[in-house]
Order: C-alpha cells, then structure tokens, then sequence
C-alpha cells in the first residue's frame, strides 16, 4: 500500500510551540495529579517562612521584615524548581530513556527545556501563591504597589533570567553525571543565605550582594521588596531599574548559553558515545 | 515475508563490502534508504581513575551495507557485535569515527535535521514517558515533538492502540502497566510519527513469547500496509530474524560476516544432514585431535549441557557420516538418549559464520563448543 496518506507534520516555529506545550504538558497536569508534591513543595517551604516570620516578631523587627520574609519564602518555590526539576531534569530523563527521543525528535531541544521552564514555572506559582495567601492572612502582611506594570515585569524578568539560568545548568549538570545530585544539594542552602531569601541582601554588604546577583533572584527579590513594601527603600540594593536592567542582561546571557551548552552537549555525546543515550 | 525482494545469493566474508548501490559516492541510489560505507566507530574507554589513558574499543570496523526503501532488514549478533552502534549512527545519536553513513539521502553527520523528521526508534527494554501520564497523553506528547496536529494525534494514537490492544488502557497511567504492555505502547510512539524509517532495537528484549509474536505480527501488518517504508531492525533472536526480516547481515566483533535473504544464507550451508542428539554425560575432554569437531565429514556441533543429559546440534556433510559420530561419542562413554533430524536454520548459519553460538559466553577461556 504504497499510497498510505502521509501525515502533515509542522516545522520551524509551529513545531517548536508544540514541543514547548507538549513538554510542559507532564508537569501541569503533573503538579495536579500528584498530591505528596502539594506537601513537599507547598508545606515545608511555608514551615521555614514562619519560621522565620517568628523570629522577626520576637525580635520586634521592623514590620517590613516579616513581608520581606514571606516574598523570599514564597519565592523559594523556583529556586527548589529551578535546582531540583530543570537543572537536574536533564540528568533524570536521561536515565528514564527520554533523552535520547527528545535529541532524535525534529523538535528541538532548546523548545523542551523551554516547555520544562513553562510547566516548571506553574507548579512553582502555584505552590509560591500558596504560601503568600497563607502567610498574607495569618500575619496581617500589608501590601503598598508602587507599580503592578513594573511588578509584573520585574516578576517576568526574574524568572526569565532565573529559568534560563535553570536551562543552562541543564546541560551542565547533565555533564557532571552523579554529581549533579550534590550540586543541587550544594547550592540549594547557601544561595537562601547569600541571596537575602528573607532578609534584604545589602545586610551582607555590598561585594556579596554583587556577588550573589549571578543569581537572579538576588535582584528580583530587592526589586520586588521595593515595588511591593513601603519601607523597603530604607534596604534596597541597587535601584528597580538598574536591576532591571541587568536581570534583562542575565536573561540573555543564560538562555543564549542555554542553547549553547545544549549544542555542546549533544556535539559531546555524538562523538565520545555518552552524556545522551541511557545505558542498557 | 512476502514481500522479499527477489536478491541474488551474495554470502561474502570478512572484509568484503556488501553493497549493492549502483551510484557512486556522491550520489544517492534511489532504491536505497540506508547506504553505509567503510564506517568505523572507535569508543574510548576511561579507566577509574582521571588520569589513566583511555583504551580503546573497536565497536564497528568498516562497515559497509545497503539497505533498499521497503525492506526489512535485520543485524543478527551477540550482545556486544556493535548492532546497536550501527543503529545509533544512523539515527544521529552518534557520529562515525571514519566512513560515511546516509538515511535516505542524507548524512548523518550533517543533515541531522533532515533525518530526526523522517526517522524513529523503538529500543527493547525501553522505560520512556512519564510515569503520571496516561498512554494517551505519553503517546499525544511525543506526536507533538513530531509536529502532529492534536487532533490527527488522537485519531492515530486511537487507531494504532486499536491495533496492538491496548485501547483499554488508554486511560490508565503508564508507571501501571506491564513490561509487555508499555513495549506496546513504545511501538505505538514509534510508529505514529509517519516515518520514513524505523530503527527497532532488540523490540522484544524481555517480553513474553506471547507478547512478542504480537509485536512481531504488528511489524509485519505494518510493512505490508506500507511498502515504502523501511525498517532495520537488530535481534539476537534467530526465530525473529529469519521470521521477520526480509534479508539480513550476520555481524559480529565489528565486523560483518554476512548478507543475505535467511533462505539465501541457509541453503548456502548446502547441507541436508543436520541432527539433534540427545546423548549421556561425555566423558572427559579429549585431545583436540579427537574432537568431534575433527571426525571427517562433521561440519558444526554445538553443545549444550542440561541437567545430566547433553543436548548436540550437528551439522554433517552428509547422512552416512552420522554413525561415525555415534562410534566417536561411544568410545566417550556417552549413550545416545536420541536422534532428530531436523531442518537448517539461522543459528547454523551463525555458528558457521561466527564459530560459536550466539548464546555463548566469550568472556569464558576455552571459547570453543567442546
């Protein structure tokens, strides 16, 4: 049967849409399905913020300091994404067997580790507005919008810069093997600390805080406090549209080395034999 | 199969190259879907420690075969023959060492875009997907990275799960289903994505005889409806190969032995005399001289010891050289339990070709049959 009708298959943009929404389709419907993840990211995250918001209030700190804890709380939310479900992820599909049908599909790899970034960034805001309503209604946290145009794109910058940064540790990770556990493991409490998840960054001085601001989030937080609290001007590090900017620069930077460490990857693989294909 | 093409016997050894492109280099024959030429793929091993220098490993050593649009052509070896380095290079998970390799006109090495649109693969033992999806959404989500409108994805995914039975189990999530099942659900991601060809790795490595005749049978359905396409397909197992494949090449170490239709490589042995002896335990191992394998007219034995008894295939020049063989296995103190004759058949070719059978283990010293 020689004439079968051959299915129409999309190319260029189309195709990689698709591969973004059908990548980041297992997470969303995921995050739904599976309970126990409601508990470990949603719940113990809540814990350490109250944690946290405890130790301000008998300290007498300034109200400022119990808000700043409850958006750093919330926003650990993507740093445990980012660490454990994109940097990672490369590293577990690989041993599951779906790295090597993702490297032979004509979709490209850059669309999957955008459409992980995608379904990613639902589970995480989900689990990150959890914790701010929670936390909003059992501690009074009052709220003064500077600008909701400008919070919003600080929030999507953030993230952009920070989901590529996840992108580009993808590949990386992958490299590193077993390591990549212990990686995770390695940056996943020191960054809480050094990037100010629930107090201003400045308290560290300003070579850390310089430092840290590899991480997005070291900025998005400051930005954010700035945009969302009244007296977080008193504690700022640099200002909202310095740090836009430069989360605007990030951005760039992790999702063009995103791709280009995937190039590298896959390049590896074709020639040593390793890094792509699951060892049976 | 029926739709063998009708080739020329051309059982070569070693170093010859099996191809019968009518092009020249450059140029792609149309009738052909895979063209490989001279190609060699040398692994480097790295020891534990950092510093050591790699050794390494000749996994394909000058590999040069053809293979016709509309065929299904099998790779029969051990683990370990380099079947699956073959497949890798040629679905552009891999890049050749030395050589050149196309898929339908293109090169893996350069057109890798190209190919990953018209090819797929289905590996035996394969664990992909996730675990929280059903074999609906697993099977949609892989369409997708195809390009496949959802709407035609579904109407696929429900006809081909209609085919291989598993329409039941559309709903149910994949981390639920047996091995047997989700290797059915693997050919279903294989095949929906229309390609032009099929790399089916070891398809039913693990699955039961039940649920590999199914797949068997779904291969064959398959390349009967669509005659166009290709498929390569690598097996250890020789009922498979010589049930599937319409010509296939025996490789082993790298290298391969042979290429031919099963029925061409069969009558190649050109023997009629081939016993299945079911004798007493043998005596102790005699001088290599006194072998079985040196009895005049003895072709091939195979041994296999079973719980007292032996079990021996051999493969004679001709009927009357078999009581020899009794008086030799006598004068070992072995008592003939009993005798079938039986029909040649792929593992024969193999051992002729190899000098061992296919289940035998080669890290073990002595190596040979006896």
């Amino acid at each position: 049967m020689n004439n079968v009708e051959r299915v129409h298959k999309a190319r260029g943009f189309t195709l990689f849409w698709a591969t973004v929404w059908a990548r980041a389709y297992p997470r969303i419907v995921g995050s739904l399905r599976e309970r126990s993840w409601v508990f470990f990211d949603t719940i113990l995250p809540l814990m350490g913020t109250v944690g946290y918001v405890y130790v301000y209030k008998s300290l007498n700190a300034k109200p400022e300091y119990i808000g700043f804890a409850v958006l750093g709380g919330a926003m650990t939310a993507f740093w445990l994404n980012v660490l454990w479900s994109m940097a990672s992820q490369l590293y577990w599909d690989k041993d599951a067997g779906n790295l090597e049908l993702y490297v032979l599909s004509p979709g490209s790899t850059m669309a999957i580790l955008v459409g992980m970034s995608v379904g990613g960034l639902f589970m995480a805001a989900s689990r990150a507005l959890t914790i701010i309503v929670v936390c909003t209604l059992a501690f009074s946290v009052t709220y003064q919008i500077v600008s909701v145009p400008l919070l919003i794109l600080t929030f999507l910058l953030t993230m952009a810069a920070l989901y590529g940064m996840g992108m580009m540790f993808a590949s990386v990770f992958l490299a590193a093997g077993r390591e990549a556990w212990h990686l995770s493991n390695l940056l996943q409490e020191p960054i809480y600390l050094a990037s100010g998840f629930y107090f201003p960054v400045i308290k560290l001085g300003n070579t850390v805080a310089t430092a840290a601001s590899v991480i997005p989030l070291t900025l998005g937080l400051d930005a954010m406090r700035q945009l969302i609290f009244a007296g977080a001007l008193d504690f700022k590090f640099l200002d909202v549209r310095t740090e836009l900017l430069i989360l605007g620069v990030l951005s760039v930077i992790f999702i063009y080395g995103a791709h280009g460490a995937l190039k590298k990857l896959e390049y590896i693989g074709r020639r040593e034999g390793r890094l792509i294909e699951r060892r049976r | 199969m029926d739709n063998a093409p009708a080739a020329a016997p051309d059982v070569l050894l070693d170093s010859v190259k099996f191809s019968d492109a009518k092009g020249d280099a450059k140029g792609m024959n149309e009738s052909l879907s895979i063209e490989m030429k001279d190609v060699t793929r040398v692994y480097k091993i790295r020891g534990p420690k950092q510093k050591e220098v790699p050794t390494e490993l000749v996994a394909l050593a000058g590999v040069s075969l053809d293979v016709r649009r509309g065929e299904l052509f099998g790779l029969l070896g051990p683990n370990g023959a380099g079947k699956t380095t073959i497949i890798k290079i040629l679905s552009t998970l891999l890049l050749p060492t030395s050589g050149t390799a196309k898929v339908e006109g293109f090169d893996v090495d350069k057109d890798t875009t190209e190919i990953r649109r018209i090819i797929s693969m289905v590996s035996g033992g394969e664990t992909s997907g996730y675990g929280l999806l059903t074999v609906d959404e697993n099977l949609w989500m892989f369409a997708r990275f195809y390009g496949l409108e959802t709407k035609v994805a579904r109407e696929r995914i429900g006809q081909m799960l209609e085919v291989v039975g598993l329409s039941d189990r559309r709903k149910m999530k994949i981390a639920d289903l047996s091995t047997g099942l989700r290797q059915k659900m693997n050919f279903v991601r294989g095949f929906i994505s229309d390609p032009n060809v099929i790399f089916l790795d070891e398809p039913t490595l693990g699955l039961d005889v039940g649920a590999a005749r199914e797949v068997r049978n779904f291969v064959k359905d398959w390349m009967k409806q669509h005659r166009d396409r290709t498929i390569l397909l690598t097996t250890h197992y020789m009922a498979e190969a010589d049930e599937l494949c319409d010509r296939l090449a025996i490789i082993d170490q790298g290298k391969l032995l042979a290429l031919d239709t099963p029925q061409a490589l069969k009558r190649n042995l050109q023997s009629e005399a081939v016993f299945n002896l079911k004798v007493g335990p043998l005596g102790p191992r005699p001088s290599k001289d006194a072998m079985l394998e040196n009895v005049k007219g003895v072709r091939q034995v195979t041994i296999n010891e079973v719980n007292g008894h032996v079990d021996m295939s051999v493969i004679l020049d001709a009927e009357d050289v078999l009581p020899n063989v009794l008086a030799h296995l006598s004068a070992r103190g072995s008592a003939l339990i009993s005798l079938e004759k039986r029909e040649l058949t792929l593992e024969d070719v193999f051992v002729e070709m190899v000098g061992r059978g296919l289940n035998v283990d080669t890290s073990k010293s002595g190596g040979g049959d006896e």
